[in-house]
Order: structure tokens, then C-alpha cells, then sequence
């Protein structure tokens, strides 16, 4: 790969979709774009890149772009946050609505790990209220995945323990299959998160952890804007235990790292 | 010191072992086989047994029987390890009191979440 692909690769995936890539790290571009490639029926990524520079396939423009976003997630990863999430902060939510309804947002699901965790909490444990589940990605193929739950022995091994194994999975060939009942419980969607998101309406619980920081600056700060206009006024923000919140209004909880509640609602709380 | 007996016949499974669970802080003794485990765990019975599946004289399920019959045999976190990815094996080995299974080919970050997900980290 040249230089100039890689720069006319981190251009494209910053313009789409804010993404921050280096286009040094050559070894990274090619394991996100080597499948890509492959499928696409070029003998290597250099020659994909030369393809897409040459000619404006926008469908293969957006497969690159998507094929680049962060796909990294395992289930139930920092479990003490989603204790606190399920023990503390939906209840108390599902006890504020009128209807009882909770509804949690998982953006940037990848695979799908995260919002099948509150899944599993949703089937082994009395919901305080009507949960709704909502997921989404920036990439087909990873919804595509996601809506499908099957997994291989390694990513079931992160997270995952066996007893939860064996209640929630059936075998599928030499992977894992979540059973269908709670991948139905799951509603999904393509959401580029640097877009207006109020037509998804509001959620009680937006989670979006370890995404931003792939990020640009700019989209960054946009993508949190964006993401904090769909926070209901008593909702929280869920990010990576790392992350912190750069949207005004929102406050850390200290039972749990990386979780932020809206201002307002402490005030009104005090 | 935690202390950790890890049981399996293959002598480089063994090793691999012992070096992960050093890493982590155990002690680690060994067994060969489920007779050699179990004769460990008479002397001293361990906090966790990490336990391979198919062994000669005695398969892990038998071993993990038995040892629950010993005096003080209910006491230790036991992982069981296979390649059986099949979730009925699976089912069995943690109704015969497995902490947690792993399946096999691990590596440290797998030996690691287990031991937290069996409370034994």
C-alpha cells in the first residue's frame, strides 16, 4: 500500500464518517480491508484502494468505510457497570415512566455483544418494567452479524460465563447461536452517528462505549452532541470506563465508571 | 499464596499452565492423571484444580466426582478444560460441580476472565 492510499483512505473514512485513521498503521488497514478485498475479488487492499481512487463506486466507497469502524466489543464487558445499570438505574427509570417502559440503546453494537448482554440480564432476571432493546451500527455486514448471534468459542469464552453459555446458546456447526427469543428481542438499524438521530426518538439509556474514541476531534464532539440530543431528561450515558462525557449537562456516577446522568436530573434530585 | 493443581496428561499443556497461573499469582502443582490429582488433593487440597477432560485411568468428569466425595473435596473453584464445544458436555461438566469451562485451545486473557467469572481471580 502507498502512502497516498493510505491518506486517500483515512480522508474518505473521516469524511463518511469522521473515523481517525492513520494511514501508517498499513498493518491495521490491511486487516480491516483484506476481507474486504478478498470478497471483492482483488488479489490485495493496495489494489482495492487504486480501484476506488480511480472510479467513484459509491457502494464499495461505503463498504470501505464501514469495513474500518471499530468492531471490537465483548460480552459484558466492565460487569460492574452493567450491575449498576441493571440493578440501579433501570428500575429506577422503569419506576419514572408512566408506562413502565425503559428503553436502552446500544450505538455502535458491532457485533452485538453488549446489547445481547442486557438481553440475557432482561431473561434471567424480572424486568422492573417493559424493557425495549435497541442496537446499531454504522455497518451492514456488522448488523448483518449481530442480527444473526452466532459466535465462535473465543469471543463466547470473553465475558461470557459457561453457566450463561449453556442457558442462552444453542451449537451452531463449531460456533454458538444465541437462542432466537432474545435475539427477537432486539430491534436493529444503520445509524451513522455523525447524522440527526432525534428521529429515533428518546431513550432512557444510551450506551456507547469505546466508539467515540475512534473518532476525529471534530466528529467526536459532534457525534456526543448528537448522541446527548437523544438522552431523555432523566436519562443516562453510558461510555467506555476510559471515556469521558464532553457534552454539557451530563455528570459522572460514582457507583460506576462511565456512566453520566444528566445534570438536570441531579438538580431536581437534590 | 492461592494454590492452584492443574491435571492434565499432556506434559506442554502442564507447563503452559503453570506458567499463566504463575503469572497470576498461584502456586501450581501438578498431576498427570486423575489418580496423581486426587492424591494431591489428599495431602493438600487446593484452592482451584484446573482440570483437562480426556485423561488415561480417569476421564476429568470422574475425577471431579470423586474429588467432591473427599474430605474438604467441595471446597476448591474447579475449570474444567476440553475441546468439546458441545453445550450438553458443557451442561454436564458444571452440573458435576465445574466452576467454569474452557475450552480449549486458551490462552492467558481466557485463563484470566475465567478465574474472575469462577471468583477465583
Amino acid at each position: 500500500m502507498t502512502p497516498e492510499e493510505g491518506i486517500f483512505l483515512a480522508e474518505l473514512c473521516a469524511e463518511r464518517a469522521g473515523l481517525k485513521i492513520d494511514a501508517e498503521k498499513a498493518y491495521l488497514i490491511e486487516n480491516r480491508l483484506g476481507p474486504l478485498a478478498r470478497r471483492e475479488g482483488y488479489g490485495a487492499v493496495s489494489e482495492l484502494l487504486e480501484v476506488l481512487r480511480g472510479r467513484a463506486d459509491e457502494r464499495l466507497l461505503t463498504a470501505c468505510v464501514e469495513a474500518m469502524a471499530p468492531n471490537e466489543t465483548v460480552f459484558f464487558r466492565d460487569r460492574a457497570v452493567f450491575d449498576h445499570l441493571w440493578r440501579k438505574v433501570t428500575p429506577e427509570l422503569a419506576r419514572r415512566r408512566s408506562d413502565g417502559v425503559v428503553r436502552i440503546w446500544s450505538a455502535g453494537c458491532a457485533s452485538g455483544q453488549e446489547i445481547y448482554s442486557l438481553a440475557m440480564l432482561q431473561a434471567e432476571q424480572a424486568a422492573p418494567g417493559k424493557i425495549e432493546l435497541f442496537a446499531s451500527d454504522l455497518s451492514e455486514r456488522q448488523l448483518e452479524r449481530a442480527r444473526l448471534g452466532v459466535y465462535s468459542s473465543f469471543e463466547v469464552q470473553r465475558g461470557l460465563s459457561a453457566r450463561r453459555l449453556v442457558r442462552h446458546f444453542e451449537n451452531r456447526d463449531d460456533h454458538f447461536q444465541l437462542a432466537k427469543p432474545l435475539r427477537q428481542a432486539v430491534r436493529w438499524r444503520r445509524v451513522n452517528l455523525l447524522d440527526d438521530l432525534t428521529p429515533l426518538g428518546a431513550f432512557d439509556i444510551v450506551l456507547c462505549r469505546n466508539v467515540l474514541g475512534a473518532l476525529t476531534p471534530a466528529a467526536r464532539a459532534r457525534a456526543m452532541e448528537r448522541l446527548a440530543s437523544v438522552v431523555a431528561s432523566d436519562g443516562v450515558l453510558v461510555l467506555g470506563v476510559n471515556e469521558e462525557v464532553a457534552a454539557e449537562g451530563f455528570l459522572p456516577e460514582t457507583a460506576a465508571r462511565g456512566v453520566f446522568r444528566r445534570a438536570s436530573e441531579i438538580r431536581a434530585a437534590a | 499464596m492461592k494454590t492452584c493443581l492443574v491435571v492434565d496428561d499432556s506434559r506442554v499443556v502442564r507447563k503452559v499452565a503453570r506458567r499463566l497461573l504463575e503469572d497470576l499469582g498461584f502456586a501450581v502443582a501438578e498431576a498427570a492423571d486423575g489418580l496423581e490429582g486426587l492424591a494431591w488433593c489428599r495431602a493438600m487440597m487446593p484452592d482451584l484444580v484446573l482440570l483437562d477432560a480426556a485423561m488415561p485411568l480417569m476421564s476429568g468428569l470422574d475425577f471431579l466426582r470423586r474429588l467432591r466425595l473427599e474430605p474438604g473435596g467441595r471446597a476448591p473453584k474447579v475449570i474444567f478444560c476440553s475441546a468439546e464445544t458441545h453445550l450438553d458436555r458443557i451442561r454436564e461438566a458444571l452440573d458435576a460441580g465445574a466452576a467454569e469451562y474452557i475450552i480449549k485451545p486458551f490462552d492467558g486473557d481466557i485463563v484470566a476472565e475465567k478465574l474472575a467469572l469462577a471468583g477465583v481471580a
